[in-house]
């Protein structure tokens, strides 16, 4: 359980004698032995989807190695040089030193081309890892307190990540990426007041300039990533500290924490798990290519490609761009206002925030100031869960946005039509996810309850001797039936006035947001309920409490 | 962290401890004084590999084969680097394709390898048994905080942080103005220049020829024939010192319509010539290239964000985000033939910006 | 709608002020030149049609008259169903009945490719025929279409004048009102210089004048080059860019990863 600090005993083996001498040596200068003692047999609950934050971060470290390996060869400049490498088709054209030698590092280095779609693939798949591990944050309602602060660091992250990727993606000042560039030069020209001094300062005059490639680069392989990995170390460590949280199950409870121990098997999982992950990252990074900057060309302002897109996680910023409703800019007290690019970014923006302070918002509607280990089942908390569809609707609506010239071309559809049902989907998708959801998540409860209470059909028709048939149900053991009735509700906000008597417009819209929130709602099988059943043959199939 | 008093216990019936009294307002939360006990943890479950030694013999077989594996796939990687090199000279597009994968398939089977193997080395042969923890609220015990509370007393008085107000005020001033010095430097990342002034001209003045994008060689207007488009630079673009900037700006599309099928203003009428029209090919939302052209239905499309443009009605927009229409360069001819420019284009080309009106 | 008339308006306005006879003798002139230009550039291409024998052509006209006077009029002088073919030369032929485009099959947004319905020897007799009507461009030059040319020169010339609806990795991609830029992979040599000096449908006509014959055939070799040469990468994804990278990294590599992780987790039998 902890390291030993004692000689070894004669009988050691000659291994174990070593590394018993060197724990001693690392101790005696570190006290590792209370780090040890204190992690070592650390809890970790096992659920498959609490390794997709994992998942993250082991692609992260694919990145950062593969990355490294990159700034080797890479040279970030934008002189202008005349490549005559081994790829036929770039001969002799004038290019900027960084798709010179990004085309080398793909064709000349052994290995190169390999490290840079290990690098783009595993940069994809972190961002990918980030937003399915905030789905499942959010689903649980694992970002309650004490939770709450370390979502919005981990926001921060999906934030960090998003730039890091999008800065990469500009390095190669290809042609896909110089078209990404000069849009991001057109939004920023957008925007009101600081608009054209904001582009003009970043791209060091004119767009394109001959710096926004080293800019990028510094932020990239510097800035950021420094800002990353202390954002990652205060996000781990707050893991530690706050300990994972875990479903409810039996022997489960808000005051304990069940699974394996870090060492050895939660560490034995984990590790494999690391090298599993950059094990397919790899596997994927030599068969597939991604991002073949020899077909785009050197960054030219004047040719562009059909289907030219951001990389997944900027789509739903480009197709925002792409939904916007037709004619929406207007010159005002002599000025130009671009709402055909400010109503994507601010509606965005919003989006954002929203997703970034939701904890908050969830904790004030319901007071609640408990901490709370035990992750929601997604059915469990309804109005929640149909939010976050609502807003998985929104963004992929969004997402779809993006590809909307390859939807119309692989469905035989019209560009215009892709286009305006895309523009219904943004405002009606998200309507139509939230009552959907609302409604099976509030059926699926219905459903737990009755077998809670009743047990499940178990298929065997027993004739009574009245003559009536009746199918068996079956009565769950304890241990499931505690999956399905450890949760607890909420009831809408009374309004109550205060002490003068009166009731304020923030204590009204609470109490709103609150019957908003709790007003459809299934309480949890209770023993008094089992009780009733069983003692007066009390038959409801369903009780739909109403306070 | 430094919750010292922290014991693990090995998973029975006493996992389950009573909840300690509420400290905290549940809000709106019903709590239940009726709600089911919970079970405990079920028995652990006992695997294959626990009661079978022959099948904990395979297992372990099969963990130290994986790892064999991984060492096979390390070596083979070094190999692959090898006898896989990217050949020099033309057309090797092959040779890194199979350094690529190669290469790629050693590594992964040495890192996959070890990782499934150390996976199953857990799941198979290490204890399955849960263990259960307990947790403490998150909160420092009251007399740690009353500690903390203590420090920063002691501190202020030491200091006298909160009765020295001049002092703390203007420290506090200190510290927030201090980052502007940064801000500051930033202005030298542009040239002293005005954008503004820069983002209102082009590289095409009166007499400048109209040339072929890439080649620059100069186009006689009978060179454009009917339905056909040029992508066009202006001439001496090559020698410019601002290359990309200046394309950036002046790139330019010409096509030929039938002269009848333009829609032309009365003041724009000889801003054309014979039915050959010239428009900036920078679209006016964001800035990509529009450079679809149909030449069926004379509709441009911008290839970013499906802004399209109508050339008969002067680039007006018909769909997508863009609001206003392409400008027009005007142009004629010279003396030789070849297509000229009337003058620069009579507004800045490109995204909007706040200064453009 | 109200723009359209706006601009008659204009347009009526315009032709009251100028003199009609000047519309037309500018017309004419214009017409010349570029007939002219045309005659005199693809003169040595021409030379082989005008050999064509008497009875090719009228076979071709037999063909023509069975085949496409339905929409095309009994002598291609054009119907409302489908345009006049005069001038459009053998190449057009070539290339719309070549690729299967012609005979229409139904009315949609575009004429698509399909299996060609005649065979080689009957759609030159109906491109002589067609040619044989009003001089247009000619089937192209054999020495064009070797795919010998100057590769990165060609790539240079594609990616300007033909990716932004073909694609840069010629993979195709969306026009307006669901008319669409078809992807180039297997198209043969001949048809794409057919396409560019013709100007099928939405494409626009890249004369000699614009791209001349050489770059033709600069850009049919870097096509070639990157048919022939297979991604370095490994599998290409369609070379659709970063749309259909995400969503194999979101289906495939999440997917895989994902699977491993309930693996993980699961407790071992």
């Amino acid at each position: 359980m902890t390291v030993t600090t004692r000689p070894a005993p004669a009988t050691a083996s000659k291994g174990s004698r070593f590394t018993g001498a060197a724990a001693n040596y690392i101790d005696e200068r570190t006290s590792m032995s209370g780090l040890v003692k204190e992690l070592g047999r650390k809890i970790f609950p096992d659920h498959w989807s609490f390794m997709l934050g994992e998942v993250a971060l082991y692609s992260f470290v694919a990145i950062l190695l593969s990355g490294t390996f990159l700034t080797f060869f890479f040279d970030p400049t934008m002189t202008q040089v005349q490549y005559n490498g081994t790829f036929v088709p770039m001969k002799g054209l004038d290019m900027s030193a960084a798709y010179s030698s990004t085309l080398n590092i793909s064709f000349d280095i052994r290995g190169g081309l390999l490290m840079r779609q290990v690098h783009h693939w595993a940069a994809l798949l972190f961002v990918a890892a980030i937003g399915l591990h905030m789905l499942r944050i959010f689903f649980t309602g694992a970002f309650r307190k004490p939770r709450e602060l370390n979502w919005v660091i981990g926001f921060v992250l999906f934030i960090l990540a998003m730039a890091e990727g999008f800065t990469g993606y500009s390095l190669p000042d290809d042609l896909l990426s110089g078209n990404g560039l000069r849009i991001i030069d057109g939004m920023l020209k957008g925007l009101p007041v600081v608009g054209t001094w904001t582009s003009y300062l970043l791209f060091g005059g004119e767009f394109p300039g001959s710096v926004i490639v080293p800019r990028l680069f510094s932020l990239h392989i510097l800035l950021l990533p420094a800002i990353l990995v202390a954002a990652l170390g205060i996000h781990l460590v707050l893991v530690v500290v706050n300990k994972h949280t875990q479903f409810a199950g039996p022997g489960r409870t808000n005051d304990n924490v069940v699974g394996d121990p870090i060492l050895p098997v939660f560490a034995g999982k984990a590790g494999g798990f690391f090298f599993i992950v950059f094990g397919v990252i790899v596997l994927i990074a030599s068969f597939f290519t991604i991002n073949p900057i020899w077909n785009y060309g050197p960054y030219d302002p004047s040719p562009i490609s059909a289907g030219t897109q951001p990389d997944w996680y900027i789509g739903f910023a480009d197709g925002a761009l792409r939904l916007v409703p037709p004619g929406l800019e207007f010159v005002l007290w002599g000025h130009t206002w671009s709402f055909n690019i400010l109503i994507p970014m601010i509606v965005l923006g919003l989006f954002i925030v929203l997703v970034a302070i939701y904890p908050f918002i969830e904790a004030w509607i319901t007071g609640d100031k408990r901490e709370h280990h035990l992750a929601d089942r997604p059915r469990n908390a309804p109005t929640r869960t149909a939010i976050g569809a609502a807003g998985v609707t929104f963004y992929a609506v969004l997402w779809a946005g993006a590809g909307s010239d390859l939807i119309a071309t692989h469905f035989a559809l019209s560009i215009e039509g892709v286009t305006h049902t895309l523009q219904a989907l943004v405002f009606l998708g998200p309507i139509i996810a939230y009552l959907v959801t609302k409604r099976a998540c509030l059926a699926l409860q219905k459903k737990d309850r009755e077998i809670a209470l009743h047990g499940f059909e178990s298929g065997r028709i027993v004739r009574l001797p009245g003559g009536e048939f009746i199918e068996v149900h079956e009565q769950l053991d304890d241990y499931e039936k505690w999956k399905l009735v450890s949760f607890s509700e909420y009831k809408p906000l009374m309004i109550r006035p205060d002490a003068q008597g009166r009731i304020g417009a923030g204590q009204r819209f609470r109490a709103r947001l609150s019957r908003w929130f709790f007003e459809d709602r299934i309480a949890p099988v209770t023993s008094t309920d089992v009780e009733r059943l069983r003692d007066h043959h009390y038959r409801r199939a369903i009780s739909f409490r109403t306070r | 962290m430094a919750q010292d008093d922290e014991e693990s216990v090995a998973a029975t019936d006493s996992a389950v401890e009573v909840s300690t009294p509420q400290e905290f307002s549940p809000g709106t939360a019903v709590v239940a004084s009726d709600a089911f006990a919970n079970p405990g943890l079920p028995p652990r479950h006992e695997r294959v590999t626990d009661l079978d030694p022959k099948k904990e013999r395979t297992a372990a077989r099969r963990v130290s084969g994986l790892f064999y594996l991984s060492i096979a796939g390390t070596i083979f990687a070094i190999i692959a680097y090898i006898i896989f090199p990217i050949e020099p000279g033309a057309a090797n597009g092959d040779s890194v394709r199979r350094n690529t994968m190669f290469l790629g398939i050693g590594l992964s089977v040495a890192l996959l390898g070890i990782g499934i193997g150390a996976v199953y080395w857990a799941k198979t042969l290490m204890s399955n048994e849960e263990v259960s923890e307990n947790r403490h609220h998150t909160r420092g015990s009251d007399e740690t905080r009353a500690a903390a509370v203590e420090i920063f007393k002691v501190s202020n008085e030491e200091s006298g942080f909160g009765r020295r107000t001049l002092i703390r005020r203007t420290l506090i001033g200190a510290l927030a103005v201090s980052p502007l010095p940064a801000v500051v430097m930033l202005r030298d990342l542009a040239p002293a220049a005005d954008p503004v002034k820069l983002l209102s001209h082009t590289l095409w003045k009166e007499g400048t020829r109209l040339t072929r994008d890439p080649t620059g060689t100069p186009i006689k207007a009978s060179d454009v024939t009917l339905g056909s488009v040029f992508h066009v630079i202006p001439e001496g673009l090559g020698e410019s010192e601002d290359k990309l900037e200046e394309k950036a700006k002046a790139a330019v599309l010409l096509m030929r319509l039938k002269p009848e099928d333009l829609h032309e203003q009365e003041d724009r009428k000889d801003w054309s010539y014979q039915g050959i029209v010239a428009y900036s090919k920078i679209c006016t939302h964001v800035g990509c290239p529009v450079a679809l052209y149909e030449q069926q239905s004379h509709h441009l499309l911008c290839p970013c964000h499906q802004s399209q443009f109508d050339v008969t009605n002067h680039c007006e927009v018909i769909f997508g985000p863009a609001k206003r229409p392409l400008p027009q360069l005007p142009i004629s001819v010279d003396a030789e033939g070849y297509l000229v420019a009337q003058s620069d284009f009579h507004e800045p080309v490109g995204p909007s910006f706040w200064e453009r009106s | 709608m109200r723009n359209n008339t706006a601009t008659k308006l204009r347009h009526g306005r315009s032709s009251n002020r100028r003199s009609p006879l000047a519309t037309v003798a500018l017309l004419t002139i214009g017409l010349m030149a570029t007939g002219g230009a045309y005659a005199l550039f693809t003169s040595t291409a021409s030379a082989e049609t005008s050999s064509a024998s008497q009875a090719t052509v009228q076979e071709g006209q037999k063909l023509f008259a069975a085949n496409c006077a339905t929409c095309h009029g009994i002598s291609a002088q054009g119907t409302k169903e489908g345009p006049s073919l005069y001038g459009v030369g053998a190449a057009s032929v070539d290339f719309q009945v070549g690729t299967g485009r012609m005979p229409l099959a139904m009315q949609g947004p575009q004429a698509e490719q399909k299996p060609p319905q005649f065979t080689q020897e009957q759609i030159d007799a109906i491109a002589s025929y067609v040619a044989s009507l009003a001089p247009g461009p000619a089937v192209p030059d054999e020495k064009y279409l070797q795919g010998n040319g100057n590769v990165a020169a060609g790539a240079e010339l594609f990616r300007i004048n033909c990716a932004m609806c073909h694609n840069v990795a010629a993979a195709g991609g969306a026009l307006t009102e669901g008319k669409f830029a078809p992807g180039l992979t297997g198209v043969s040599a001949k048809h794409v210089y057919e396409a560019m000096i013709t100007g099928p449908q939405s494409m626009p006509v890249f004369s000699d004048l614009n791209l001349t014959p050489q770059q033709k055939a600069d850009i049919i070799s870097a096509l070639r080059y990157n048919q022939e040469n297979a991604s370095p990468g490994g599998f290409d994804l369609g070379s659709l860019g970063p749309v259909s990278e995400g969503l194999f990294i979101w289906i495939f590599g999440l997917g895989a990863i994902v699977g491993v992780t309930v693996w993980l987790s699961a407790r071992a039998n």
